[in-house]
């Protein structure tokens, strides 16, 4: 981007100019500790010492490493099995997801499907209009779906901006392909099975990683459709363990502590934290350029 | 051939687009359509048991009631400003990284920098508040700092005072770097040739960002800010669920908190569904009115 131009001036760059660019880098800096340093700390004081964390010892590196936290966390039959809710949650409702936004998108993005800009407006107008939580609680109660699974996965089966991005891509694929597989006697499901999907692997993986995340992170849907402890998510144990115990504490409240909030150990607590969080931060230098790419297709096209 | 048979034709050479479709139709149906239309209970007594069609029509008593309310303006206060006090941090944040990073010379270090920065987009709200009352309670490293250099601890949150700051500050650190990409994308397309022409003329660096950068990511700003604005009356309820608790309700509780403990925990649904409309239509028309006065102050609007 920067051109011939703009690289000559840079030989001869003024001091102030170089004041700039160093304090520039130095506040980038800041916010990329800013970022990093609340993460790298719950790392380090998940594996020190119980009572070093407690004398507020440890700030830059761990002190007395130890497992024991982990140890601990691990033997919670409870965390195991919301760990597992969470993976089923994640796998079932990232498929659903997949499925139905691919065949929302494909016949949206085919000129010759009668009714088409009728159907779009049909989708886009619940972009800008809802019921509402109530409402929607309301159906789902009605269909029978409270403190099931299902109720987790299918209100949200297909973000309609994803949905977007995926139409405009199903788009770009030339239509003589979809004519030479007419003449060869397919018709359009087998079609979508056998040539759009296949083509489609970039924004397939991109869509993918978005809703594997998002079902990954959710918990408000499990907060409030789900009441059985043994269909929890990850995130909903973690919240009882790491922030309604907290409240616990603080307001010394009897009450939460009565109804199984107790007070939990730092070093415990910040484990849960890494349990939770370490699968998204291991796949994230690897998966991150995708997650860009698919923002930057959404901006443009959608 | 007459229209009918034509449609009828059209209608059959799409017929497993149709098939397709069923799936996804239903759905935008059933989770979609279906709350649109059980908004209705707003304006019924809603019994459980009878459904919408067996309640009993209460026309506008839900919505007076809650104007009557005394707590109603507490909500809306509440709501407003620590809707506006985010637009006001959160909303320039974003674009102050995007233009600082644009700045730099290295493209690795930009990178790094990028990659770095949409990092906590990834990390859930549970993880983000869990760090956050963690840090910040009586015990935590936040305090002991604040001892090491001599001052007293603060109860961080149980202070109604401090809820807005706490929040606006983790929402900065969470959603900053993910919010810059819009920008660093328009600035992207910015064409390099304004630049070459901008320094014949002299401009110096800030001269390249004021008359050149910034306004060519103006169309991308006001329709940023006019989403912003549509969204005031509805703030995100997810986080402060998890962040407030009973004594800080004095700033902390906002409409859809409202909505949630008396719809959900309260079982009053039809009263919180007109809680919850009341917020979605002074939501559209805070949508129009930015609309409005952005496309009259000759920027981008969204129709």
């Amino acid at each position: 981007m920067v051109s011939e131009m703009a690289k000559r001036t840079k030989m001869r760059r003024s001091l102030p100019a170089r004041a700039f660019d160093a304090l520039n880098i130095v506040i980038l800096l800041a916010i990329v500790l800013a970022t990093v340093y609340p993460l790298y700390y719950i790392a380090i004081v998940s594996i020190s010492d119980g009572t070093a964390v407690n004398r507020g010892e440890v700030k830059l590196l761990p002190v007395d490493v130890t497992f024991e936290a982990y140890a601990t966390v691990l033997k919670n039959p409870d965390i195991w099995r919301a760990y597992g809710n969470t993976l089923l949650y994640t796998v079932v409702g990232t498929a659903i997801n997949l499925i139905m936004t691919a065949l929302c998108a494909y016949p949206l993005s085919r000129k010759d499907f009668y009714g088409r800009p009728l159907f779009t407006f049909f989708v886009a107008l619940t972009m800008f209009l809802s019921g509402g939580m109530i409402p929607l609680y309301l159906v789902v109660q009605r269909l029978n779906l409270i403190d099931k699974m299902w109720a987790v996965v299918l209100p949200g089966a297909i973000n309609t901006f994803n949905m977007i991005i995926m139409r405009t891509f199903f788009q770009q694929i030339p239509v003589s392909l979809h004519e030479s597989a007419y003449i060869d006697g397919a018709n359009d499901l087998q079609i979508l099975r056998k040539i759009v999907i296949p083509l489609s692997k970039p924004i397939m993986a991109t869509m993918t990683l978005f809703y594997a995340v998002q079902h990954w992170n959710s918990f408000f849907s499990a907060l409030i459709y789900l009441n059985s402890k043994a269909k929890y998510p990850v995130q909903i144990m973690l919240r009882n363990i790491v922030v309604a115990s907290e409240f616990a504490d603080q307001q010394g409240d009897i009450g939460s502590v009565a109804s199984g909030f107790h007070v939990v150990a730092q070093n415990y607590k910040y484990a849960v934290i890494m349990i939770t969080v370490l699968p998204i931060i291991a796949v994230y230098p690897f998966l991150q350029k995708h997650f860009a790419k698919g923002v930057m297709i959404g901006a443009i096209k959608g | 051939m007459d229209g009918s048979s034509y449609a009828l034709k059209r209608v059959r050479q799409s017929k497993y687009l149709y098939l397709i479709f069923l799936l996804p139709f239903l759905y935008y149906v059933i989770f979609h359509y279906a709350p649109m239309y059980g908004l209705l209970i707003a304006f019924q007594k809603y019994n459980i048991v009878k459904g919408i069609s067996g309640s009993k029509w209460v026309g506008l008593a839900n919505f007076k009631r809650f104007l009557a309310d005394p707590y109603f303006w507490k909500l809306v206060r509440n709501t407003l400003l620590l809707s506006f006090y985010n637009l006001l941090w959160g909303f320039p944040a974003p674009i102050i990284l995007a233009l600082l990073m644009n700045e730099l010379r290295r493209k690795n270090f930009k990178r790094f920098v990028q990659s770095v920065s949409y990092l906590p987009h990834f990390i859930s709200t549970v993880v983000v508040c869990g760090m956050v009352v963690n840090f910040l309670s009586a015990d935590g490293p936040i305090n002991s700092l604040l001892q090491g250099l001599g001052f007293d601890t603060v109860q961080f949150l149980v202070r109604p005072e401090w809820f807005r700051t706490i929040y606006i500050a983790s929402d900065i650190w969470q959603t900053m770097g993910w919010n810059s990409i819009i920008y660093t994308a328009a600035i992207c397309s910015v064409d390099a040739e304004l630049y070459d022409a901008a320094l014949i003329d002299g401009a110096g660096r800030f001269g390249l960002v004021r008359h050149i950068t910034l306004p060519a990511i103006m169309p991308t700003i006001s329709i940023m800010l006019i989403l912003a604005l549509g969204k005031l009356m509805s703030i995100g309820f997810e986080k402060i669920i998890l962040l407030y608790n009973g004594s800080i309700y004095e700033t902390a509780d906002v409409i859809s908190t409202y909505v949630y403990r008396r719809g959900l925990l309260g079982s009053d649904f039809s009263y919180a569904t007109a809680v919850g409309l009341f917020q979605s239509l002074v939501g559209f028309v805070l949508l129009a009115t930015s609309n409005r006065i952005t496309k009259r102050l000759g920027e981008t609007g969204l129709w």
